[in-house]
């Protein structure tokens, strides 16, 4: 955007957002919006704290351990399913139905299920990832060209060589917007899953925070997790931009 | 069954000759028949192509030599072999080229040594030689997305040369490359169907590029699927390509086949 001739930085618009923010929170208006800067000095307060440390490490082991199954088994199924008629017919139903379920209904199930544990909250993030990742696999694969899968076929191709060599890359484009969504999604999983399963990592933060109506702390850890998950989301957009040269002539 | 066979050798000389036999192959799609109990015979080392109006049934032909579809009845012998599946003798070029647009050139044309095991040192070589062939030099780096159509066409010729297969099955692959690139794709053919002892099956839907490029034409036609005519040019073929197009028999034969085959146009 360009305003009075001058090209604005992208997100610039956040700048004005944080000043809002600011101002409002001088004014002392409300207890729940403290000021901007004091939100930044209690982050930087905050964050070499072994409580901190202690909270990320949790929440990153049981997102990416999440993360990582959700994306070992949705790329598969999802390919599996846009390939076999028989499969889809079979899976996506349930696929359709989990992916717009409210999931966190479920997670009191999955504690008597799994337990109280680190189990749980692992299995919460990848129920919150997955679904949409065999959504777009699955989306991928359909979209193929036929004349690529004959091209395979007619040179000899073995099933594991069409699928490794052929479909996976086929799909990619879809399959990393996929794993996009799963991503910010699993941010979602794996809090939900921390307030609810057993209070620990930021959601045990969350809760320690907004009981003890510490505002600035509360507000610093969510920023923390703002900029992880966006950062997270916009690599893999550009690892998603750094295929698309080929998801048109496909 | 077999005095069928015995039948059927009788009512065909050529068949000693014949790299590719297909014999009274049927196949339906539901009720529409694309193909019924069609006979054709491929000489070696020849050109033969497919012509006929759209819905004919070339392609389908085609796709049940390659083995990518199976004909409800009847059989295909390649080199005295009844195919049921894709095999190392044929290797099959696509109308839309069918490139891998996430890997280059090199990668592309060495795609079907690839897929059959050779390492990866010996297939860049061989695959370096074909694309010199093509005239792809410089290119081996490139993405098939930077080039232009008539180029993505020579990594698709130079991907099926590259293994070496006895027969080489083309489905109307310069359908979609610009005029010029295929006046040039049509010499280039015909310098390949010198140069290579390989069986030449090529599908096309353009009289004029069936007769410039063919040793045998068979014209099929629609409703139902049949051989109608097979005809092979003979005084214009070694006079030079420049010459094909002023040849009284080119002519002849171009005026011929539209004759046939204007009734089928809709």
């Amino acid at each position: 955007m360009t305003v009075l001739g001058y090209r604005l930085p992208g997100m610039s618009s956040l700048l004005l957002w944080a000043l809002l923010w600011e101002v409002v929170g001088r004014t002392g208006w409300t207890f729940f919006i403290p000021p901007l800067s004091d939100v930044f000095v209690t982050l930087v307060d905050v964050i070499g704290t072994p409580a901190f440390l202690k909270a990320m490490y949790e929440t990153a082991y049981a997102f990416l351990a999440g993360v990582f199954f959700a994306v070992i088994i949705g790329i598969p199924v999802g390919i599996l399913i846009g390939k076999s008629r028989l499969l889809d017919e079979l899976i996506l139903p349930w696929v359709n139905i989990f992916l717009s379920a409210p999931l966190t209904a479920l997670v009191p199930v999955l504690m008597v299920l799994f337990g109280f544990g680190m189990k749980s909250i692992i299995i919460t993030t990848t129920l919150f990832a997955i679904w949409i990742i065999i959504l777009n696999s699955r989306a991928g694969v359909k979209q193929i060209n036929r004349s690529l899968v004959d091209m395979a076929r007619s040179f000899g191709a073995t099933p594991m060589d069409a699928f490794f060599k052929i479909y996976f890359w086929a799909a990619l484009p879809e399959i990393l917007g996929g794993v996009r969504i799963g991503v910010i999604r699993a941010v979602k999983g794996v809090i939900i899953g921390q307030l609810l399963i057993s209070i620990v990592g930021f959601g045990a933060l969350f809760e320690l925070y907004s009981n003890n109506f510490m505002m600035k702390h509360f507000w610093a850890v969510l920023i923390v997790l703002f900029a992880v998950a966006f950062s997270l989301s916009e690599f893999l957009a550009y690892l998603e931009r750094r295929v698309s040269y080929y998801a048109a002539s496909r | 069954m077999s005095q069928t066979n015995d039948a059927f050798a009788k009512a065909v000389p050529l068949d000693a000759d014949s790299a590719v036999s297909v014999r009274n192959v049927s196949k339906n799609y539901g009720d529409v028949e694309a193909l019924k109990n069609l006979s054709l015979e491929f000489p070696r080392g020849q050109l033969t192509s497919l012509l006929g109006p759209s819905g004919c049934g070339k392609t389908t032909l085609l796709k049940i030599i390659a083995g990518l579809l199976k004909p409800d009845s009847g059989e295909v012998e390649i080199e005295g072999k009844i195919i049921s599946s894709p095999g190392p003798d044929r290797s099959f070029v696509f109308q839309d080229f069918a490139l891998l647009p996430w890997a280059s050139v090199l990668r592309n044309v060495a795609f079907g040594l690839e897929l059959r095991g050779v390492a990866k040192s010996e297939r860049e070589a061989i695959a370096e030689k074909y694309i010199k062939n093509v005239g792809l030099t410089g290119f081996e780096k490139a993405y098939p997305h930077e080039l232009s159509g008539g180029m993505r066409q020579r990594v698709g010729l130079a991907r099926a040369l590259a293994v070496d297969a006895q027969v080489l099955l083309l489905d109307e692959p310069f359908s979609a490359v610009d005029e010029q690139n295929r006046r040039k794709f049509q010499e280039d053919m015909l310098e390949l169907v010198r140069g290579e002892n390989k069986t030449f099956i090529f599908v096309t839907h353009s009289i004029e590029e069936a007769v410039y490029v063919s040793d045998q034409i068979a014209i099929l036609l629609p409703r139902p699927s049949r051989v109608s005519e097979i005809i092979r040019p003979t005084s214009f073929r070694g006079t030079g390509k420049e010459n094909i197009r002023r040849s009284p028999e080119y002519l002849d034969i171009v005026d011929e086949i539209w004759a046939s085959l204007r009734n089928y146009v809709e």
